[in-house]
């Protein structure tokens, strides 16, 4: 058994004629949390999306569970969910995630499960056209849920979520982790979600500030919150990079 | 789960998607019909309407079809539901035939009704058995889906993906033997018209309605039916798991 569920040795993006990200490198272990943090723009969906094998990469090596990213063995394993919903507007929800099951080879049942994984009983009728914006994200978050994923990609999955619902999903996060040695990466730009994740990726302008637990974060910059200690590396590198 | 029951789920959705929407199933299945019989009372004249009813035959399914299609892959691609199923075990063929399986059998419904109320109210004179001309329809149908799935790659909004049925449309009219026959236009034109697969539908459809599968007729649906391959094989080129 591989210990790294993600392995990213010096990827570089580009888009157009601008590199999107220089040459990042880290590894996430089987069965943490890592949270990606930075401000909107700094490459994290970009980063997400090569991880899941979808972004067209311009060097370097993503490596996930063993395989490159992307590759055939993977798909039904990696599971994976844009910033902005991806489901059909005018089916249902249940008729959303019965097509996302059939095409993953997912059993029938799994599609009430994620349905009350996220908290969805009551919507689970309603064609995604009329869903709420954070009904619609979460029934996007349950189409990456379905069968059984080792990796899930979540690109800000809590995004317009009240606390009590964003409070919730941390929860399953954190059981997907704990009991199902489930591996994931979860962006947001909320700095109080940061602090639920067992390593954090901080990034700006497409490289990595910093990659450690937020304990550690804190300690290391002296600062009493996260916000703070983001903060505090922004000025250091930039105080680096001025001398 | 195989290639074949992802087709079939694919298939499935779309229909799901359409009995969702009662609109687009009305516009589809009862346009062609509607239009069927105001050209009637336009010609006025039995003889004439014989004449045009296959060309009408070979235009409906391939251009609903085509608008159909196009918009319906165009939103896959911006909604990013493309890029999920990219992201999953589902081959890209399974989506093109998913879309050609769904779409085909709306294209059956269509012709059927055109075909009923054509040859019972209108008095449509066919002196040939019916089932070549559901054969070109459904073959015209297919390749309208795949044309629509290839151009909707080179559309980045709905108004582009709507602007490109007049670019493929027009030109395979005017150039496939309606207006006037091919034999008559000059040699340059006969040649593109040579290569236009609705030039060989509209002659399948018209060989149909006069003597039913005879002649020409089996190399002509091959012609359309291989356009139809053709334009799939490209379309699932222009899908990738990778994009920028």
């Amino acid at each position: 058994m591989m210990s790294c569920a993600v392995a990213v040795r010096d990827l570089r993006v580009e888009r157009g004629r601008r590199q999107v990200l220089h040459g990042v490198s880290f590894e996430v272990p089987r069965g943490s949390v890592l949270g990606l943090i930075g401000p909107s723009g700094c490459g994290k969906t970009t980063l997400m999306r090569a991880v899941v094998g979808v972004q067209t990469v311009a060097g370097g090596t993503v490596t996930v569970l063993g395989e490159p990213a992307g590759g055939p063995g993977l798909r039904t394993k990696v599971g994976y969910s844009t910033q902005s919903p991806a489901v059909y507007d005018d089916l249902t929800v249940t008729e959303n995630l019965a097509y996302f099951a059939a095409v993953l080879g997912a059993p029938k049942t799994d599609v009430a499960r994620v349905v009350a994984e996220v908290g969805l009983e009551d919507a689970a009728g309603q064609t995604a056209r009329t869903l709420s914006g954070g009904q619609k994200s979460r029934a996007s978050l349950a189409v990456a849920l379905l069968g059984a994923p080792e990796l899930l990609v979540l690109d800000e999955p809590t995004v317009g979520l009240d606390p009590v619902l964003r409070n919730e999903l941390w929860g399953l996060f954190h059981r997907l982790a704990a009991g199902r040695g489930v591996t994931l990466m979860v962006s947001s730009h909320v700095m109080d979600e940061a602090s639920r994740c067992d390593r954090l990726l901080l990034m700006r302008e497409g490289e990595i500030l910093a990659d450690d637990s937020p304990g550690t974060l804190r300690d290391r910059t002296g600062a009493a919150d996260l916000e703070a200690a983001f903060l505090r590396l922004i000025a250091d590198r930039e105080a680096v990079s001025d001398r | 789960m195989s290639s074949a029951q992802i087709t079939l789920a694919t298939a499935k959705r779309i229909l799901t998607q359409l009995r969702h929407d009662h609109r687009t199933v009305a516009l589809m299945v009862l346009v062609p019909t509607l239009v069927m019989i105001l050209l009637y009372y336009v010609i006025g004249d039995q003889g004439s309407f014989d004449a045009w009813t296959p060309v009408l035959l070979c235009v409906f399914p391939f251009l609903v079809m085509f608008l159909v299609t196009s918009i319906a892959t165009l939103r896959e691609r911006t909604t990013g539901t493309l890029e999920r199923l990219m992201a999953s075990p589902l081959g890209k063929l399974d989506l093109l035939l998913g879309y050609g399986l769904a779409f085909g059998l709306m294209a059956v419904v269509q012709v059927a009704l055109v075909l009923s109320v054509s040859l019972t109210w209108l008095g449509f004179g066919l002196g040939a058995p019916l089932w070549p001309l559901v054969v070109v329809a459904l073959c015209n149908a297919l390749l309208g889906t795949a044309l629509g799935l290839l151009c909707s790659a080179f559309a980045r909004t709905e108004f582009q993906a709507v602007q490109f049925m007049p670019v493929v449309m027009i030109p395979q009219l005017l150039l496939g033997g309606i207006l006037v026959p091919r034999d008559q236009m000059a040699p340059v034109l006969e040649w593109i018209s040579n290569v236009l697969p609705m030039s060989y539908a509209i002659e399948a459809m018209k060989l149909a309605a006069a003597a039913g599968a005879e002649g020409d007729f089996w190399r002509d649906v091959a012609v359309v039916a291989g356009s139809a391959v053709l334009a799939l094989v490209l379309g699932a080129a222009t899908l990738r798991r990778r994009t920028p």
